[in-house]
């Protein structure tokens, strides 16, 4: 009977395999979930890309919920994603935040003009510190901080319809509630 | 109309596929000679008609039609034609088109040269490959077709991938995929001899050349695909553990092992039960790796997000294939008998040995590119697996492996004296260690691992001259090409592969001791120097060809104070895609490397040069692998040996 289930090996040995197959249709490999979630988020004093001369802080924000979105006029999928972030500002759900990184004003200012401005404040990263504290690895990036100033989600690459409306949304209905 | 013509094309196909995968299976089962002689003709009529439906999506490419999605998506009108032909490949919905062309030419090429099979067994193999041709056809018909209309049709197609607008890229995929799905005429041979128990010598015989040869266009395949990603990446990398490398690597490496088990079913009539499971793995990776490369498990983000039945259809096709054989293979392969015993110190015993190396190695290789997988199906964690674990695994398994090449094919079958090895490569082991201790002082710079892997590789080129001589010296004729000539081209092959392997560990060895890199921002006038060389930069133009911008570097290399060479990297710009590629200036003979990386203000650029001596021996080392396989192929024993069984086959009136 041994001499039997031992030709039976490698045919379970494949089973297993194509559990784990199947169970990785549904997984993502590339996502790779911020160290930052639920954790403060780091401190910034930036200026505003239309006001050199008004700072914006972390703790300017603190009591409300709001979403942070990293971007810059040379990124090519931020132009995809922003008639998205357009749209959604016209809700008025959340406050968009953005972060204009490693830009020029004038660029940034211009990109704004014709795409449209989703946000209530754009800061301004020139060197791109704040974007590194953050974890920032390529552009766009968004994040949603709570009315605590912990950060409750990272979304790598371009925010699309359904990750607003299945991700984004449910988690601030939650976090404003 | 083309398009409905591919799309027709390939339904009947799959009529003629249903018909060749069931007919003459029960036919050679039940003894019916009318329905086993339907596999032939319908393994032609298959052929043709994948072959109208394939040349129905060339022609689409090169008449521009939009309206085809697959066009659209991979093509424009400025491509130029011979790209346009090479974007049959550049997708998905191609590449899946391509496989079942390929696997039909094989089945082609199986009804040609099998006139001295019995007609069950060219009726179970035949019958075999047309299931798998039926799970193609089903997958590409429900899910995968590139004759999918897209209407109205755009002005301008997206253009293929620039990364894929690269001579190494347009015969990568089809050398690759001969590889591949070679394997599966081995398997079919392996499934067919399960079916019809007859598993032995002549099975063995048969599937051999088979497999070389798929082997030697899958070494051929990795090789371009290699080389490829040196000259495009841009990182002067050859190999980088990629999940889409390994998928391809595996079924070398169980291919490998299947060649060898093969030599001693067919000689000694053993390990049958081990050769059948390696003609079955050999192909199930085949299968894996076309999975984890279409399916996005391993590589690409959200492959699946819009289209998950691509994925569980794969996934199916994949268990009904090596899971039916695997259970094939229990149930047949307990009352398969052993073969002739063999002493412990035997040729049998190296090229077991041989076996479990390899196919240890390739199951490390398996487990490294899926326990990302693996930890995050179970929620553990995510993590990815890259180099220092592959090299940590790879080297020790390969180390015997490589010491063993330089042995066994002086081992005598059944019994061997190894006293009596030992006197015989006496001075090919003395020399090869004295040779390998002096040789990295040469390179100006010692190291113990250096002259470990020089050693290796000596060792296989002096055991292999040894044995050599020892087969050419007997002979009294004139001259010693006369004198190599006359030896069996099956052992020449097998003995210029080995040669191959210690060409490539040489590349190898002195690639990763000897080379250097220069990261440096350079202005024009600016010089780096890696020694004995010199580069000077002397600035970028600018300009335009087919369907791309390109600003082009000129670097001149001079040694010693004299000009030895203008190297001319590139940056292009493919019309309709933001980011540039980075065409790399290479000089293979001296191992000189040079890509353009970001400009920095107006005329200064952030360079990479590097030195890397020797590179040319990694690929070459393959290329004389993949000629050593050719050679074997044209060995005058299976021609022979075909004329004896035709003979047989006549005798006994009737084919069995």
């Amino acid at each position: 009977m041994m001499r039997y289930l031992r030709f039976l090996i490698p045919l379970a040995a494949f089973f297993v395999l194509s559990g784990f197959l199947f169970k990785g249709l549904w997984l993502d490999p590339k996502l790779v979930p911020s160290p930052l979630i639920d954790k403060p988020a780091p401190e910034f004093h930036l200026t505003q890309v239309s006001d050199p001369g008004r700072i914006v802080s972390r703790e300017d924000m603190l009591g409300k919920v709001w979403m942070l979105n990293v971007w810059a006029s040379w990124c090519v999928s931020c132009r995809e994603e922003h008639p998205v972030l357009v749209d959604f500002a016209k809700s008025g759900i959340v406050p968009i935040y953005g972060l204009d990184y490693k830009d020029t004003r004038d660029a940034a200012l211009k990109s704004l003009d014709q795409m449209g401005n989703p946000y209530q404040v754009t800061l301004f990263d020139p060197d791109g510190r704040v974007g590194i504290d953050y974890g920032v690895t390529g552009v766009p990036e968004t994040y949603v901080i709570d009315k605590t100033g912990t950060i409750r989600f990272k979304q790598i690459g371009p925010i699309t319809p359904d990750i607003l409306h299945e991700k984004i949304l449910p988690l601030v209905r939650k976090l404003n509630a | 109309m083309i398009a409905e013509i591919g799309s027709f094309s390939l339904m009947i196909a799959l009529a003629v596929a249903l018909v060749l995968g069931t007919l003459p299976i029960v036919g050679a089962h039940r003894g019916n000679v009318a329905w086993m002689n339907l596999a032939r003709p319908a393994a032609r009529a298959l052929f043709l008609f994948v072959l109208i439906a394939a040349a129905c999506l060339v022609i689409s490419f090169l008449r521009d039609d939009f309206s085809v999605q697959y066009v659209a998506s991979n093509s424009t009108r400025e491509l130029p034609v011979r790209y346009k032909v090479a974007a049959f490949w550049g997708g998905h919905e191609g590449s899946m088109l391509l496989w079942l062309l390929i696997l039909s030419f094989w089945m082609l090429a199986v009804s040609f040269f099998s006139r001295h099979l019995p007609q069950a067994m060219v009726a179970r193999i035949l019958g075999v490959m047309g299931l798998i041709g039926v799970g193609f056809l089903l997958f590409i018909l429900l899910t995968s077709s590139p004759f999918t209309r897209l209407i109205p049709a755009p002005a301008e197609g997206r253009d293929l991938n620039p990364l894929l607008q690269d001579p190494g890229m347009v015969a990568h995929p089809p050398m690759l995929y001969m590889g591949y799905v070679g394997f599966s005429v081995a398997f079919a041979f392996a499934i067919g001899a399960l079916l019809g128990g007859n598993l032995d010598a002549t099975w063995a015989r048969w599937s051999r050349p088979w497999t070389t040869v798929a082997w030697s266009f899958l070494t051929l395949g990795i090789c371009l695909g290699s080389a490829w990603a040196y000259w495009t990446l841009g990182w002067g990398g050859w190999w980088f553990w990629d999940p889409v490398e390994n998928a391809s690597f595996m079924p070398w490496l169980a291919g490998t092992a299947l060649m060898h088990s093969l030599a001693v079913t067919e000689k000694r009539g053993g390990f049958k039960v081990w050769t059948v499971l390696l003609a079955i793995f050999a192909f199930s990776l085949s299968l894996l790796g076309t999975f984890l490369v279409r399916s996005g498990v391993l590589t690409s983000v959200h492959a699946f997000a819009n289209d998950p039945r691509r994925g569980v259809f794969i996934l199916l096709f994949l268990s009904i294939v090596i899971g039916g054989s695997l259970a094939l293979f229990a149930w047949r392969a307990p009352k398969v008998g052993l073969g002739e015993r063999f002493e412990l110190a035997s040729r049998e015993t190296m090229l077991l040995t041989n076996n479990v190396l390899f196919l240890s190695a390739a199951g490390a290789v398996l487990l490294g590119t899926l326990y990302p997988l693996f930890l995050d199906a179970l929620g553990l964690d995510k993590i990815s697996v890259g180099p220092p674990y592959f090299d940590a695994v790879f080297v020790p398994l390969m180390t015997p492996a490589l010491f063993l090449m330089g042995i066994g094919p002086l081992a005598r079958w059944k019994q061997t004296s190894l006293p009596e090895i030992g006197v015989r490569l006496k001075w090919a082991f003395g020399v090869s260690v004295a040779t390998a201790l002096l040789a990295p002082l040469a390179f100006g710079h010692w190291s113990g691992l250096t002259a470990f892997g020089l050693w290796l590789a000596l060792w296989i080129f002096a055991a292999t001259a040894v044995n050599l001589w020892s087969r050419v010296r007997p002979f009294a004729g004139p001259g010693l090409l006369v004198r190599l000539g006359s030896l069996p081209r099956g052992y020449l092959g097998m003995l210029t592969a080995h040669v191959g392997v210690a060409v490539f560990i040489t590349g190898v060895t002195v690639v990763k001791s000897y080379e250097s890199e220069k990261d440096v921002q350079m202005d024009i006038g600016d010089t780096v120097a890696i020694a004995p060389y010199t580069f000077e930069f002397r600035g970028v133009t600018g300009g335009a060809r087919e369907n791309y911008v390109y600003q082009r570097g000129l670097f001149q290399v001079s040694k010693n104070g004299h000009l030895v060479l203008s190297m001319t990297p590139e940056k292009r710009r493919f019309i309709s895609q933001s980011e540039p590629s980075t065409i790399a200036a290479i000089d293979l003979m001296r191992g000189l490397y040079i890509s353009l990386g970001e400009p920095v203000g107006n005329t200064a650029w952030v360079v990479r040069v590097y030195s890397k001596p020797l590179v040319a021996l990694i690929w070459g080392g393959c290329l004389v692998m993949a000629f050593g396989g050719a050679l074997a192929l044209s060995d005058r024993r299976y021609r022979l040996a075909r004329a004896a069984d035709r003979e047989a086959t006549t005798m006994s009136g009737v084919p069995a």
